[in-house]
């Protein structure tokens, strides 16, 4: 029985050179197939004597164990590489740039604004609205500016007649929402107001955002403890707030309030104690009930965040300008 | 308001320095807006007195001057003309260098050595133009610094003052502030009466006293009409931003800055009869100083005499009356208008003087006779003359009131959050010379006259707290109660509207509210929109009846830079007049899309934008809050949209928005090459969502089917999927147009719609006999009602 040794030896050889698995198919077919070469040794088995036979059996038996093992080391090695030359065929260049929709943004004021508002709603503040063409009830005289007073002049009010005018601050809505509610009042106006006024510094549009808190008992103090808390929170920083007095006619007293920047003090916002005129223009008891109001500007907030320098930016509406917040 | 910091000092002097001073006005309410030095450092340039004077041997207009330098002698040569022996002058030494840059060499100017320069003010930097050289007082020391001898080291300061503080633009009233502030008792310049000289009286008639219910006004004859204003009030003019014009308006403007009181000088010859502070008649004409000549409105006040008006009262005197180089006497004016009666009247002209906009602010009511005397005072020194009686004409019943105010302690902590001990309430407002009576709540408090911003309570408390500070006002965190923001789950925001548009690729852009009349006229040419009477321009003059001008503007914008592909859209309101008079301003969200649908991307060709790209988007904020189904879209005409690719959106029966392309001739006008597409949606419309229902799933197998119809081309599609619906039995769970094709066994006049359907039923398991039943029913309705024919 040498000659097994030869054939395993010999089958090994061929299943080792099998290049793929039709190709390894065909050499167990030659080996263990019906008409195979380890076959034709058990059929031969016949013609040996009864005492070879067990321990040929027994060989033969052996060598197709072995022959199949090697064939199925094959058959995964073979599988392997095929597997490993498709994905290799598949390869792809994953640095290309990735396909589709590209995403827009918003503009930095209604970025600056949905922050602004975020702060306020989450202290409680309910957002209102009113009319942008207004008049002169609601913008000046409830506000406690009659007709002639100075402080009309500094307005540069944009006028349509005698009546109506377009609001040159978001303070009417504290008139709007006061003539219709009795305190506790707490609530923020966000939205557009103009000013006749267009140079570096001054755009005929711009935004504010008017809060109002009417209680029994809110205070100056209770004023700066809110305003510091949103610069804080704003600006997500310390920064060094000062309140100096200044005059608003639907205040009393009013304060300006700044922030100290790298160049020096910077003017963000007005506020003051709600005038007991304006109060009682409303129907507000006075006597019982005061509270705060104070207008931020929004550009000036928005410029100091995203660091825009020039004021006209926004609203020339530059894809290259307004691309910049899409972060 | 400019001032000069010595001036100040001058009044009240307390230990602090100059930025201290500075930090502390703004601090007090009174915001200071810059302040300079009112002068270079002038080193090198000394007081030098002319010794002799001696003609040049080269040129007629060149003269030798020698100098008396303090320490030695010197020679210059001079062209000015008023160099003069025994004057005193500015000399720039050699080696000097002048504030324009120029550093002064020993040089020969015609073959005669000249060691330095005599020196004008604008030569100094202390003025833009000069005549001849600045000639000193004669006690001026030679070789004195220059700089010291005009007290240079001085700041102009300058102050944005709010409007209810007109007592603050003068001297007097900001060393009242600091005075209060530092607990320093300003020092006043001395004001005792002039002695009269003459009897002479000049009738004053106030026939408009609720306009001009104090007026005083006196005689001063006699004066000399060569006397020059000094150089200390020329300096303290220039100080506070005025400049010298004739010694008698330098002593009224001084008096204006000095005291807040605008004073009027009249040359007393050319007054005819009286003084009569009346109303102007329609067609009364007044040329003012400046020439100007103006046609009078009637109602305006004015000084006028017999034969008509001198001056527009409170704002500028006239021409005719005015004071010249010849004037012999005057008749001075210290006058008291009403703020709100004076208010807007020189803006009607066109005019704003530094008298009316003290006058308007408010005047003190009380100051006319102490000005009159301090300017009396300064004229006799400085021109002379023989003064008369001051004239004074009251009418005490339009003069204002001084209330007395009831100031309560416990006030004063609930409004500002600080309890501030009663004592120092006491001195603060006696500090800021308020008379107090104290009474058991607190204190009876009556304002000064010229505090006439001081009317209620709360005027005492913020008075309070300014001197207090308001950074010695703590920050207390105020606790209220949980407030109930409630929000309706089925109503869609705006931010989240606006956020489906960021992730489309839109950009947001904000544009000004008001637009060029012609280009939305061209938009919207049957709404005549609201027009601003005072526009910043042409461009700007309209308010806007839709977003669509401004996007398309902002479109164009974008197109001149070079960027093709354009994703804008905006929310705000638009204001659109109604026919019966009102105006609706509604808030509405509005885009607009051009050129490539996505940014330009290997692997995929590119697309131009079209309707349905933008029908998506639109249809994408839709379906927020309500799914799809609500709403449908109509062909409809807008003059601003191409007329075959435009469409009305509704909900119901309700128009809620339009789309559509814009019209090639808006394009072709806006030059805006290629396609463009427009929507505009009402918010309010929209936002109305509802809430989630949830229903049972089936548990059973769908069955899907397609089928794919001929039909008439003009047969829309919304009727067909329609007409599928209405004939679809139950089971029919969705429905899907998945293909629209013409061409190649479609006849011409005809297109192929492909049709996606799903049947399922909640309870069972369909058969295919049942299936094919109901499909036979849609074809066949399909077929009845739109001639479709099934394609197999």
């Amino acid at each position: 029985m040498e000659n097994l040794a030869d054939l395993i030896d010999q089958a090994n050889a061929e299943i080792q050179s099998a290049a793929d698995p039709a190709g390894l198919d065909e050499v167990r077919v030659r080996y263990l197939g019906k008409q195979g070469a380890l076959t034709a040794q058990l059929k031969g088995l016949g013609k040996l004597s009864a005492e070879e036979r067990p321990q040929a059996g027994k060989a033969i038996n052996e060598a197709k164990r072995a022959l199949q093992a090697m064939l199925g080391q094959r058959k995964q090695a073979l599988a392997r590489a095929q597997l490993d030359a498709r994905l290799e065929g598949e390869r792809i260049d994953v640095t290309l740039p990735g396909r589709g929709q590209s995403s827009g943004g918003l503009h930095p004021v209604s970025r600056a604004l949905e922050r602004i508002e975020d702060f306020f709603v989450r202290a409680g503040f309910e957002v209102a609205e009113g009319p942008e063409v207004e008049d002169d009830y609601h913008n000046f005289e409830a506000l406690n500016i009659p007709p002639h007073h100075p402080a009309r002049a500094m307005h540069d009010t944009f006028y349509f007649n005698a009546h109506q005018l377009l609001r040159t601050h978001t303070s009417p809505v504290q008139i709007r929402v006061m003539g219709k509610r009795q305190p506790p009042l707490r609530i923020i106006a966000p939205g557009r107001v103009y000013r006749c006024d267009s140079d570096l510094t001054h755009t005929p549009m711009f935004h504010q955002v008017e809060g109002l808190l009417i209680d029994e008992h809110v205070s100056f103090a209770h004023l700066k403890a809110l305003l510091e808390d949103f610069v804080r929170a704003y600006f997500e920083r310390d920064f060094e707030l000062r309140f100096r007095p200044s005059y608003f006619p639907f205040t009393e007293p009013s304060a300006e309030v700044d922030i100290r920047g790298e160049r020096g003090w910077l003017e963000v916002l007005g506020c003051g104690m709600v005038h007991p005129k304006v109060l009682e223009n409303v129907g507000i008891d006075s006597d019982r009930y005061q509270g705060f109001a104070f207008g931020l500007g929004v550009e000036r907030l928005a410029m100091l965040r995203y660091g825009v320098r020039d004021l006209r930016q926004f609203f020339e509406n530059d894809l290259r300008f307004l691309q910049q917040f899409n972060a | 308001m400019k001032f000069s910091e010595q001036w100040l000092r001058e009044w009240v002097n307390p230990p602090i320095s100059s930025e201290e001073l500075l930090a502390q006005l703004t601090i007090v309410g009174l915001e200071v807006d810059g302040a300079e030095p009112v002068a270079p450092p002038l080193d090198g340039i000394i007081v030098a007195r002319v010794t002799s004077l001696s003609p040049h041997p080269n040129a007629d207009k060149l003269r030798i001057v020698e100098l008396d330098t303090g320490s030695g002698q010197q020679s210059v040569v001079c062209g000015a003309r008023n160099v003069r022996e025994g004057g005193s002058f500015a000399l720039a030494t050699l080696g000097t260098v002048l504030p324009d840059g120029m550093k002064l060499k020993p040089v020969k100017l015609r073959g005669v050595e000249s060691s330095g320069m005599l020196c004008s003010t604008r030569e100094l930097g202390l003025a833009d133009s000069a005549d001849g050289l600045l000639e000193l007082p004669d006690d001026a020391v030679p070789g004195t610094p220059l700089y010291d001898y005009l007290k240079l080291d001085d700041f102009s300061i300058d102050v944005d003052l709010t409007p209810n503080r007109g007592d603050c633009f003068c001297i007097a009233g900001i060393a009242r502030e600091v005075g209060a502030k530092n607990r320093c008792i300003p020092e006043w310049p001395s004001l005792v009466a002039v002695k009269d000289a003459v009897s002479t009286r000049f009738p004053i008639h106030l026939d408009a006293p609720e306009d001009c219910p104090h007026y005083a006004g006196r005689v001063i004859a006699n004066i000399d009409a060569t006397a020059r204003t000094p150089l200390w009030m020329e300096e303290r003019l220039r100080r506070c931003g005025l400049r010298a014009i004739h010694p008698v308006v330098d002593v009224t403007n001084y008096v204006m800055l000095e005291l807040g009181q605008p004073m009027h000088a009249f040359d007393l010859d050319r007054l005819d009869g009286a003084i009569h502070v009346r109303h102007a008649v329609s067609g009364e004409q007044l040329t003012l100083l400046d020439e100007q000549a103006l046609e009078l409105q009637a109602g305006s006040l004015v000084i006028a005499d017999e034969s008509g008006p001198l001056a527009l009262a409170g704002v500028m005197g006239g021409a005719k009356s005015g004071v010249v180089e010849k004037t012999r006497s005057l008749f001075l004016e210290s006058a008291y208008f009403v703020p709100e009666r004076l208010s807007g009247v020189a803006r009607s002209y066109g005019l704003h003087t530094d008298s009316s906009l003290r006058f308007e602010r408010g005047v003190d009511p009380e100051l006319q006779e102490r000005a009159m005397e301090r300017a009396t005072a300064l004229l006799v020194d400085i021109v002379g003359g023989e003064p008369g009686p001051i004239i004074e004409q009251r009418v005490p019943r339009y003069l204002p009131e001084r209330p007395a105010i009831h100031l309560r302690a416990e006030r004063i902590e609930r409004l500002l959050g600080l309890k501030v001990a009663d004592a120092d309430v006491l001195d603060i407002l006696e500090r800021l010379e308020m008379e107090v009576v104290v009474l058991e709540d607190g204190w009876r408090v009556t304002a000064p006259s010229f505090r006439f911003d001081i009317a209620l309570e709360a005027d005492l408390i913020e008075e309070v707290a300014r001197l207090v500070g308001y950074d010695h006002i703590p920050s207390t965190r105020i606790s209220l109660g949980f407030a109930r923001n409630d929000r309706d789950e089925a109503v869609v925001g705006l931010s989240r509207q606006r956020q489906v548009l960021v992730e489309r690729g839109y950009q947001e852009a904000i544009s000004y509210s008001f637009v060029d009349p012609t280009l939305q006229s061209r938009i919207d040419p049957d709404l005549k929109p609201l027009a601003l009477a005072n526009p910043i321009s042409k461009e700007l003059s309209v308010m806007r009846t839709s977003l669509w001008p401004g996007l398309l503007q902002a479109l164009a914008y974008n197109r001149k830079r070079q960027q093709p592909r354009v994703r804008l859209f905006e929310s705000g309101l638009v204001f659109r007049p109604q026919s019966d008079g009102s105006l609706l301003q509604e808030k509405r969200l509005g885009g607009v899309i051009a050129g490539p649908l996505e940014p330009m991307q290997w692997g995929s060709p590119e697309q131009t934008v079209d309707f349905y790209d933008l029908k998506g988007d639109v249809e994408a904020l839709l379906h927020l809050g309500v799914g799809g189904g609500e709403y449908t879209f109509v062909p409809a005409t807008h003059p601003g949209l191409h007329p075959g690719q435009s469409a009305e959106i509704r909900r119901g029966e309700q128009t809620v928005g339009m789309l559509g392309g814009l019209h090639p001739e808006i394009a072709r006008k806006l030059k805006i090459g290629g396609e463009v597409f427009l929507f505009e949606l009402s918010l309010a419309e929209i936002g109305e969502g509802r809430l989630p229902r949830s229903v049972e799933l089936s548990r059973y197998p769908a069955v899907s089917r397609d089928i794919a119809i001929s039909l008439d081309e003009d047969i829309a599609a919304e009727r067909v999927l329609s007409c599928v619906r209405k004939a679809a039995p139950e089971s029919l769970m969705n429905l899907e147009l998945f293909d629209v094709y013409r061409g190649e066994g479609v006849d011409s006049g005809k297109k192929s719609l492909a049709l996606g359907l799903i049947f399922q039923d909640v309870s069972r398991t369909l058969d295919d006999t049942e299936v094919d039943g109901g499909l036979e029913a849609i074809v066949c309705a399909l077929e009845e009602q739109l001639g479709a024919l099934l394609r197999s």
